[in-house]
């Protein structure tokens, strides 16, 4: 197979990819931000739980949460699903883990805004959602910016496990080619591929925490 | 008339007392500075008094309205309507500033007011007048970070005065400032005890105190040891207050 159309072929899966992506952040950091609020909270029930939900999403692979979650309707309810819902279950599996990453992230960011804040904001006659809003969220995100960037990087090269339910992104071509030509060219051509993607990656992360500069904690 | 009321406060933290009853009240337009050596409780009297902490004993009035009330051996705080309205009548200058550092100095000091319901227009207007008169106007756009600690303090004296309180507390407010930074900050709190602001101040500055104070209030091991005006404290021959005025003047 030549070359040209062996990165047309991995350009397709890169369109997956890229999707996985920005769809897992799109529905995680949010996500994350009631879960940490949960794990804070002074209602047991609810800390438990969700300390229970960060617990198991963090302590088994991820492989193994696409998989369950991708089989879950047939061998759980027998339901049969649609080819669609292969790509809809990787992102399910991929927000809810991510989100139980950045729910502990944006802890650590909550937990380190000084006593003092909070004391001054009641002072001055904020409510506490006003204080969460105002005074400590936005403090909290130029904290966790870091740690964010981390787990970000992180997600674009896992990405690469959904191949375990054949979804066609880009590993999972890249896979099939190489399997197909007994050759290593393809898989080479997806690290190029996930490498250059973690610098656009590094770079526009960078760019949002020099953004944040204009202040220091 | 009495804006600040305090009655048999006490305190505990890790079942020891820390405050053992203590009353203070402040008349319209005093100053009261609390003094006394670490750990005598100064510091947990005036964050009781302004519900920072609760109180695990003892009753608190702002202006004749009760916001906390002794029960049967239990504290019992007024609803949360009626303390929201209370703690619009005092301020507080916290010993670290408390700046909300991702703000500008002039949000700073404009936010608080536009949550206490005024508008944007009103609050720019109040925020540019209390900077103007603390001598920070040229900084308005800067940040917390830009400014020293002097400047900080000041704009955190603005933020409270632009809420118009009716008492202002201060919580050691020069101790995290170097000596030459401690000046501009006294010298606000002179010129607003000129104007007759309340004011309850603690504070280890013993000639700033002695100066500025119509009552001095000496505090020790969570109990009041003296009361008086200056002059009385001064001139006590209580051995204890002596030493620790001496040490204090450097002797």
């Amino acid at each position: 197979m030549p070359l040209n159309v062996v990165l047309e072929k991995l350009m397709g899966g890169m369109g997956v990819t890229v999707s996985i992506f920005l769809l897992t952040l799109l529905f995680s950091i949010p996500l994350g931000l009631p879960l940490s609020l949960a794990r804070m909270s002074k209602n047991k029930v609810l800390s438990v739980i969700s300390g229970i939900y960060i617990s198991v999403m963090r302590g088994t692979p991820l492989m193994l949460q696409i998989i369950v979650i991708y089989f879950l309707p047939f061998y759980g309810f027998g339901i049969n699903v649609t080819s669609g819902y292969r790509f809809v279950a990787v992102i399910i599996a991929f927000s809810l883990n991510y989100a139980a990453y950045f729910a502990e992230i944006y802890r650590s960011g909550i937990q380190s805004i000084p006593k003092g804040q909070y004391e001054a904001a009641q002072i001055l006659g904020y409510s506490r959602v006003q204080t969460f809003i105002r005074i400590v969220m936005p403090q909290m995100f130029k904290r966790v910016l870091p740690a964010m960037t981390n787990e970000i990087i992180t997600l674009v090269k896992d990405t690469s496990l959904s191949f375990a339910i054949a979804t066609a992104e880009m590993f999972t071509m890249a896979k099939q080619i190489a399997a197909k030509e007994a050759s290593l060219a393809p898989l080479m051509a997806a690290g190029v591929f996930y490498y250059v993607f973690n610098l656009l990656v590094a770079h526009v992360c960078k760019r949002v925490e020099k953004h944040y500069d204009y202040y220091r904690i | 008339m009495e804006l600040v009321k305090i009655e048999n406060c006490r305190k505990n933290f890790d079942g020891e007392e820390i405050l053992k009853g203590i009353s203070l009240s402040v008349k319209e337009g005093e100053v009261v500075s609390v003094i006394g050596p670490s750990g005598s409780g100064k510091s947990t009297l005036l964050r009781c008094a302004c519900m920072l902490e609760t109180m695990d004993g003892g009753s608190l009035y702002y202006a004749g309205k009760q916001a906390a009330h002794e029960e049967n051996g239990r504290v019992s705080y007024a609803s949360g309507a009626e303390l929201k309205e209370i703690r619009k009548t005092f301020g507080l200058v916290f010993q670290n500033f408390n700046l909300f550092p991702h703000y500008s100095v002039l949000k700073n000091v404009t936010e608080p007011q536009i949550i206490a319901g005024r508008s944007k227009e009103e609050a720019d207007k109040k925020a540019k007048e209390c900077l103007e008169k603390l001598g920070l106007i040229d900084k308005i756009s800067g940040y917390p970070c830009q400014l020293s600690g002097g400047q900080q303090q000041r704009v955190s004296i603005a933020r409270a005065l632009a809420l118009e309180p009716k008492v202002l507390f201060f919580d050691e407010p020069t101790s995290a400032l170097d000596p030459e930074l401690t000046g501009e900050v006294l010298k606000v709190i002179r010129d607003l005890a000129a104007l007759h602001m309340t004011m309850i101040i603690v504070t280890h500055e013993m000639n700033f105190a002695k100066e500025v104070s119509d009552r001095m209030i000496f505090m020790e091991k969570g109990v009041i040891r003296a009361e008086g005006s200056p002059e009385e404290l001064f001139g006590s021959d209580d051995e204890r207050l002596r030493s620790f005025m001496g040490k204090l003047n450097g002797n």
